[in-house]
């Protein structure tokens, strides 16, 4: 006891270890987090606006818009204010006309949140497309919502009322049936939830939009 | 230290060994059996193979130097920990980095990347190996593990690949589509089943099967060598 051996270390000598090596690691990585942040928030922004150029063809820019007082205005704010906002947006042609919407939306998947995009068509109340984001369903399985081009046929031309339905593969005969993918069923039906839930959010805003 | 590597080599082993051994002798995932989660869970493509393999050397590399280094220091109740700090940061540092750089294979693999931390290969490399020598030497062991881990998930993901979806690295091998018949004959069914988790078992099972045979067929031909001349069988 008197005497500390060299080959039983003092607690304080452990808690110090530790602790040493709990605060070097945390500042590399505050390092590396700073360093990386701004790549990592340009490159979901880039793809991002990739899937809406992708859901909306023709449109040549990009406005965001925003609800204040239950109406859409745009909005003019830095991108990065944009983060826990509400979003819609819309792809503008060259005579910045709004050719159609893009929302962004999510919620649970069988494993993590899903985030998505789809494209909506207020005046005829469909869905004109629909990317998933980000992801981590099961790979091979899950993962072909954001793949599979059967799948992703399935919201060309998606009706949204009464409501969208997750049918059985190869069922689908009304224009508000999507077909789950086989053997990823719980995966197609969070993305018909999450396009459900995120629908009725911005349903009256539309509406609204439409009656002024 | 670097005299060492003269004729007395069988005792001394070079870095040259450390290195090369986990490719082949010590194989990683073919005769040590570890790291088998990443190497079933992610291999159902080629290129999830060498991302992940990519990702796992970086992380043993870094790792070993860190541990290597500080071996000393470490205090031996808290060592595990330690390792596991290490290890951590550097994977945190992979997952901000392949987020940063190559957006792509992040959103392909982000889920397996965290998971990197609990690679029992790795752990086990800084117990076995980095912990107890010097730094040459361990960097060669991680190089060379890292080497052997990635051909084994490379291997796995090209097998995958090919018989699950009819492609290898992206590139149809069959044709453009290859369940659609050309000239009248269907070439080529992908076998669904090879990119879901039973196919990897698969895979593996089978790759293990003829390592270990190839394994045992030179321990035999070595037997067979050691019988032929007593007087070397005696001496060692």
């Amino acid at each position: 006891m008197t005497a500390p051996a060299s080959d039983e270390p003092s607690s304080a000598r452990l808690v110090l270890s530790l602790g040493l090596a709990g605060l070097l690691s945390g500042l590399a990585l505050v390092g590396v987090y700073l360093e990386t942040k701004p790549l990592i928030e340009e490159n979901q922004a880039a793809y991002l606006r990739e899937k809406v150029f992708e859901l909306l063809p023709g449109s040549v820019s990009i406005a965001a818009h925003v609800v204040r007082d239950g109406e859409l205005v745009l909005f003019e704010g830095e991108p990065a204010a944009l983060a826990g906002e509400d979003v819609v947006y819309a792809g503008l042609d060259a005579d910045g006309q709004v050719i159609g919407n893009a929302i962004p939306a999510q919620g649970p998947g069988f494993q993590d949140t899903i985030r998505l995009i789809y494209g909506y068509d207020p005046t005829r109340r469909v869905v004109v497309g629909m990317r998933v984001l980000e992801s981590k369903e099961t790979p091979g399985l899950g993962d072909k919502i954001a793949k599979d081009p059967t799948f992703l046929a399935n919201f060309a031309a998606l009706a949204v009322e009464p409501q969208v339905l997750a049918v059985k593969a190869g069922e689908g005969t009304e224009p508000n049936h999507v077909d789950c993918i086989t053997g990823a069923t719980i995966s197609s039906k969070a993305v018909v939830d999450i396009i459900n839930g995120s629908i009725e959010q911005w349903l009256p805003v539309f509406n609204a939009e439409g009656g002024s | 230290m670097a005299s060492s590597s003269k004729k007395s080599a069988p005792t001394e082993p070079t870095l040259w060994d450390e290195g090369v051994k986990g490719i082949w002798r010590e194989n990683p995932v073919f005769i040590a059996v570890l790291g088998l989660c990443p190497a079933m869970a992610v291999t159902n493509s080629l290129i999830n193979g060498v991302v992940m393999g990519a990702a796992t050397t970086f992380v043993l590399v870094g790792a070993s130097l860190f541990v290597s280094l500080l071996r000393h220091v470490i205090p031996k109740p808290v060592r595990i920990s330690i390792y596991i700090i290490i290890i951590a940061t550097f994977v945190t540092i992979v997952d901000f980095a392949l987020a940063a750089y190559m957006p792509a294979a992040h959103r392909e693999l982000g889920a397996f990347i965290a998971l990197i931390v609990v690679n029992c290969l790795i752990l086990g490399r800084q117990e076995a190996f980095a912990s107890r020598n010097k730094v040459g030497p361990s960097l060669a062991d991680a190089v060379g593990m890292s080497l052997g881990f990635t051909l084994a998930l490379v291997m796995i993901g090209g097998i995958r690949e090919v018989l699950g979806s009819g492609t290898l690295g992206g590139v149809p091998v069959f044709g453009a589509d290859p369940s659609l018949p050309s000239e009248g004959v269907a070439v080529f069914e992908p076998w669904v089943i090879m990119v879901l988790p039973p196919g990897g078992f698969l895979t593996l099972g089978v790759l293990l099967t003829i390592f270990a045979y190839l394994k045992n067929a030179s321990a035999e031909r070595k037997k067979q060598e050691m019988a032929a001349s007593p007087d070397s069988a005696r001496r060692s």
